[in-house]
């Protein structure tokens, strides 16, 4: 391959990979729109919390291996970061979500900006504020298999961010396809009131989909937090994964998946080829307008419901 | 038993249209007033006006613009931030390159560019709708911060990418600058944000205010009844645009005096505007100045009480600090969603029926 298209090939590649980070956060954003309606801004900082909740555990100085004893193995500690996301989720029903039901969706996304502080402050407070370097044995580094016979240069915990993407979407698709939860959840997105009435528990289906965005967002957190340490700036992520959502649709998980991939590609090409004319750093707005442009001919974003509004 | 308006009849259409038609909500009004203007200026200092007076004046400001927007036309934006820095721009631009233009024009000035900037980043409204548009604002937010961060010229090439505010005079008497004082300052903003407001509230209940209210309400329908969305919308983001720009060269000429992009202007900047018009009440003027003074001292009250009070580490009150803003912040939403307007308004209603409940 010439110096020119490698180099091309290896920023695509690159901004596939990123793309599919963002994607992991998006999809976190998009379940509980799905089954609430709820915009979640927290999101980006459940997986900070989730990334602080399993280094606590990891760690040989940390609350719970002192409790117990002895240092934690990860699957345990994995298992640990669980229960808790699914008892934040279940607190987030009982002390908040269950006196807004009937609220306009604006006061239910302040609402959760207000919970985002809260779970900021609360992590901080828990685990402090310094940056943690997070390792469960994810590997890093240049790939020598792709560097070897085509000389591209491809990140090791990109591919492995991709693959366990993959592989939770196909976890996700299984249990809404084909669990009773699933066809719960996914009869509480159609129709709220129509669920209801054939008696799913709404306050039982919300718990049970924050708790599936709180792993989720373990899996974003854990990806991010390996690339790039545990800190503040992990929450800011969600910051990222909004104009995925715009663009993929809000209710849409493939929606998720490849706007990520378009987001990652788009940005990492411009930032590349067009940042240098006009000053760099225009990774920062550059997916937002790319999101505006696609909006403006699908004001729906590519793969959400169609908008139908009647008088 | 005090506050009862029997007895007062209304004789003409004046008296009957009059912003606040009951005696004792005026007379409420006229002493607040006069206590802001002709009490409040002998007794201030510096520490109350750089932590209290012009904070709460810069963001009543900002939060009457976004009220206008997203309380009025129901467009959230979450690109306040942007838009103070538009403002803030704006005024320093223009007294570094016209440094004989009096203030009173560059604020006013300001605004207007803000408004022409606003106009263009409201465009997309007219299309999508909702979170939608809420995130497509962002691209707002995050395009001008680093418009304002990369290009030399709106920062005059200065080394530290910082924006510093020279002295200035108005009327002969210095408003900005570190040299003024506080007394000046502070009547300066307040002069602007009672015009503003009394500006505001007259243009909410006019034919442009009624078209924007139906747009809020459902803007398929206000468009069969003869209301022109192209022009409803972006006129609620030119005005709009217009107080925030305002207020953003408030909040960097009076009371910052320097500022940085990032970390004047940023996304917070955004959300901290949109939570005071939601604490305060959303479509209320009131509403607005109710929510900015809430937010304004919240964080020094809790501040002072961890701090001094309790004796908590600093480091640690902070991060306390931010926990109880958001546990405030959920408390109010579920307590009354509608925010403090809604309980003012409960509060009169009650005081109306006192002593006797039923």
């Amino acid at each position: 391959m010439g110096s020119e298209l490698l180099f091309f090939s290896e920023t695509v590649i690159s901004g596939l990979m990123a793309g599919v980070m963002y994607s992991l956060v998006a999809l976190g954003f998009v379940l509980i729109f799905k089954a609430s309606g709820i915009f979640n801004f927290a999101q980006g900082v459940m997986c900070l919390f989730a990334a602080l909740a399993l280094y606590d555990f990891l760690s040989a100085d940390g609350w719970a291996s002192q409790l117990l004893g002895f240092t934690i193995p990860l699957w345990l500690a994995i298992v640990l970061t669980i229960a808790v996301m699914i008892v934040l989720a279940w607190l987030i029903e009982r002390l908040v979500l269950q006196y807004l039901v009937k609220q306009d969706p604006i006061i239910l996304f302040m609402a959760t900006i207000g919970l985002a502080y809260v779970l900021e402050g609360v992590g901080d407070i828990l685990f402090g504020s310094d940056v943690k370097p997070l390792d469960i044995g994810i590997p890093q580094g240049a790939s020598d298999w792709a560097l070897d016979t085509m000389g591209l240069y491809v990140e090791k915990l990109e591919v492995v961010a991709a693959v366990t993407a993959a592989l939770l979407v196909a976890v996700l698709a299984v249990f809404f396809q084909r669990t009773r939860i699933g066809r719960a959840l996914r009869a509480v997105a159609d129709d709220h009131q129509a669920a209801l009435s054939v008696g799913i528990s709404l306050r039982a289906i919300w718990v049970i989909v924050w708790s599936v965005a709180g792993i989720v967002a373990l899996v974003a957190g854990i990806m991010w937090g390996t690339k790039s340490g545990v800190q503040f700036s992990l929450s800011l992520i969600a910051l990222k994964a909004l104009p995925v959502l715009i663009l993929g649709g809000f209710t849409s998980v493939p929606g998720a998946i490849v706007g990520g991939l378009i987001i990652g590609v788009g940005e990492k090409v411009a930032e590349v080829y067009a940042g240098p004319l006009v000053g760099g750093a225009i990774e920062n707005w550059f997916a937002y307008m790319l999101a505006l442009a696609f909006l403006l001919f699908r004001p729906q974003g590519l793969f959400g419901e169609r908008i139908i509004e009647r008088v | 038993m005090i506050y009862r308006e029997n007895g007062q009849f209304k004789t003409s259409y004046q008296a009957d249209q009059a912003i606040f038609p009951i005696a004792q909500d005026r007379w409420f009004v006229y002493a607040s007033i006069a206590a802001a203007f002709l009490v409040v200026p002998f007794v201030i200092d510096d520490y109350w006006a750089n932590a209290v007076f012009l904070p709460f004046l810069a963001y009543a400001m900002a939060a009457i613009g976004l009220n206008l927007l997203t309380g009025y036309c129901g467009q959230v934006s979450l690109g306040t931030g942007g838009f103070m820095a538009v403002g803030a721009y704006s005024t320093f631009k223009l007294v570094t390159l016209f440094p004989e233009l009096n203030f009173i024009v560059v604020v006013l000035l300001s605004g207007a560019i803000t408004a022409v900037v606003g106009v263009l980043f409201g465009i997309p409204s007219l299309r999508i709708k909702g979170f939608y548009l809420a995130v497509a604002t962002l691209a707002a937010q995050f395009f001008l911060v680093w418009l304002f961060n990369k290009v030399g010229w709106f920062f005059n090439y200065n080394a530290t990418g910082q924006i510093t505010m020279p002295p200035l005079e108005v009327f002969g008497v210095l408003v900005t600058g570190p040299r003024a004082t506080p007394a000046a300052s502070y009547l300066f903003c307040l002069s602007f944000v009672a015009v503003s407001a009394l500006a505001a509230k007259n243009i909410v209940r006019g034919r442009i205010g009624r078209s924007w209210m139906a747009i809020r309400d459902m803007d398929i329908a206000a468009e069969l009844i003869g209301i022109r969305p192209l022009e409803a919308k972006l006129s609620a983001f030119a005005v709009s645009s217009f107080y925030v720009g305002m207020a953003g060269s408030l909040y960097f000429a009076v009371w910052l005096g320097s500022a940085e992009p990032i970390e004047a202007f940023g996304i917070d900047q955004s959300f901290l505007v949109l939570f005071m018009i939601i604490i305060g009440g959303l479509g209320s003027i009131l509403g607005s100045f109710l929510g900015a003074a809430f937010m304004v001292l919240m964080p020094i009250f809790l501040k002072n009480f961890m701090v001094d009070g309790l004796g908590v580490e600093v480091v640690t009150a902070k991060h306390v600090e931010i926990m109880l803003m958001g546990v405030l912040i959920v408390f109010f939403l579920i307590v009354e969603p509608h925010g403090f307007a809604r309980l003012w308004q409960i509060g009169k209603e009650k005081l109306r029926l006192w002593p006797f409940p039923h």
